[in-house]
C-alpha cells in the first residue's frame, strides 16, 4: 500500500496488514498515534527527551508483541496501555509524582467577566455559526490544536485522550491513574481553557 | 436542599457545562442548568462554544511527525521483520 492512501484506512485493517509485515501500515499507525503517545508519556515523565524514549520503547514493544495481541481491546487502547505502563515505570524511576492541576478549585471562566451578582458582564460572542459556515475550518482546528498544546499537565493529557482521541472517561482514568471524578474536573477545566483561547483567537481574527 | 433548588447564576452555570455535555450531570443539576439556559442567551452561547470546541478537538487529527522520527521507527520495524 502506498502511504498516501492509508489516511482513511481504519486501525483494524492497518493491523491486519501490519501482521502481514507491511511497513507502510506500521508507518501509518506511527503517524496516527505517536503524538498522543508523547503526550501520555509526558504526563508521567519529567522531560520531552524522556517522553520520546518511552514512545519509542512503546513502538518496539508493539513490533515485538503484535502477534500476541489478542484483539480483546482496540489496537488504540492496547497501544496506549503499553505506553502508560512504560511511562509510569519511567516516572517512578525519575522519582516524579503525577502532576496535579494547580488551579483545580478556581473558577473555569475569569471572575472579571461576571458582575457582582454572578451574571455575565462580558458575555461570550457566539462562534458556532462561524465555525459551521463562514470560518475556514482549518483555521479553527489550528486554533484548537494550538490551545490544547498550550495546556499544562494534567489538562493536556486528559483533553487529548478524551476529546482528541475520543476515549471514555473511564479509559482516561485508567491510563492516567486518576479517579473518574478527577478526570471530569480536569477535563472541565481543560475544555474551558481551550474554549477561552479559541475565543481570543477568533476575536483577534475578527470573524 | 434549598441551595440545590435555587436559581443558578451564570458564574455557577458555566461550571456545569462540561459534565452536562458528557451526560454525567445529576438530574437535579441538569434541570437547574436547563432552566437557566432557557432564559440566558449568554450561557447558551457559552454552551454552544463549548460544544463546538469539543467537536473541533475530535477533528484536529495527529500533528505532523518529523520525517526522521517516522523513518527511524519504520527502520526498527523493518529490521525486526527481516530478522524474524
Amino acid at each position: 500500500m502506498a502511504t498516501g492512501t492509508l489516511q482513511h484506512v481504519d486501525d483494524a485493517a492497518l493491523l491486519e496488514n501490519l501482521l502481514g509485515g507491511d511497513e507502510s501500515a506500521f508507518g501509518e499507525l506511527v503517524k496516527r498515534y505517536h503524538p498522543t503517545l508523547l503526550k501520555v508519556a509526558r504526563y508521567y515523565v519529567g522531560s520531552v527527551a524522556s517522553a520520546e524514549d518511552v514512545a519509542q520503547d512503546t513502538w518496539i514493544a508493539v513490533i515485538k508483541g503484535i502477534e500476541k495481541f489478542e484483539q480483546r481491546s482496540s489496537f488504540k487502547t492496547w497501544l496506549l496501555r503499553i505506553c502508560a505502563n512504560r511511562a509510569r515505570t519511567a516516572g517512578v524511576k525519575e522519582h516524579r509524582s503525577i502532576p496535579v492541576d494547580p488551579n483545580e478549585s478556581g473558577p473555569s471562566v475569569s471572575a472579571h467577566r461576571f458582575d457582582q451578582g454572578g451574571f455575565w458582564s462580558d458575555p461570550p460572542v457566539p462562534f458556532t455559526d462561524a465555525i459551521d459556515t463562514r470560518l475556514d475550518t482549518a483555521a479553527i482546528l489550528e486554533a484548537v490544536r494550538h490551545a490544547i498544546d498550550t495546556l499544562g499537565e494534567p489538562q493536556q493529557a486528559v483533553v487529548t485522550l478524551r476529546d482528541v482521541e475520543g476515549l471514555s472517561t473511564q479509559e482516561v482514568a485508567t491510563l492516567l491513574g486518576l479517579s473518574e471524578a478527577n478526570v471530569r474536573v480536569i477535563l472541565h477545566r481543560g475544555r474551558a481553557r481551550v474554549r477561552e483561547i479559541v475565543e481570543e483567537t477568533m476575536k483577534g481574527t475578527k470573524i | 436542599m434549598k441551595l440545590l433548588s435555587s436559581p443558578l447564576v451564570c458564574r455557577d452555570a458555566v461550571e456545569l457545562v462540561s459534565d452536562y455535555l458528557d451526560g454525567t450531570l445529576p438530574r437535579r443539576q441538569r434541570r437547574r442548568l436547563e432552566k437557566h439556559l432557557a432564559g440566558c442567551d449568554a450561557c447558551t452561547a457559552y454552551l454552544d462554544q463549548m460544544r463546538a470546541t469539543i467537536a473541533a478537538s475530535g477533528k484536529v487529527g495527529p500533528e505532523d511527525l518529523p520525517s526522521d522520527v517516522l523513518e527511524g521507527l519504520v527502520d526498527l520495524f523493518r529490521q525486526y521483520r527481516d530478522e524474524n
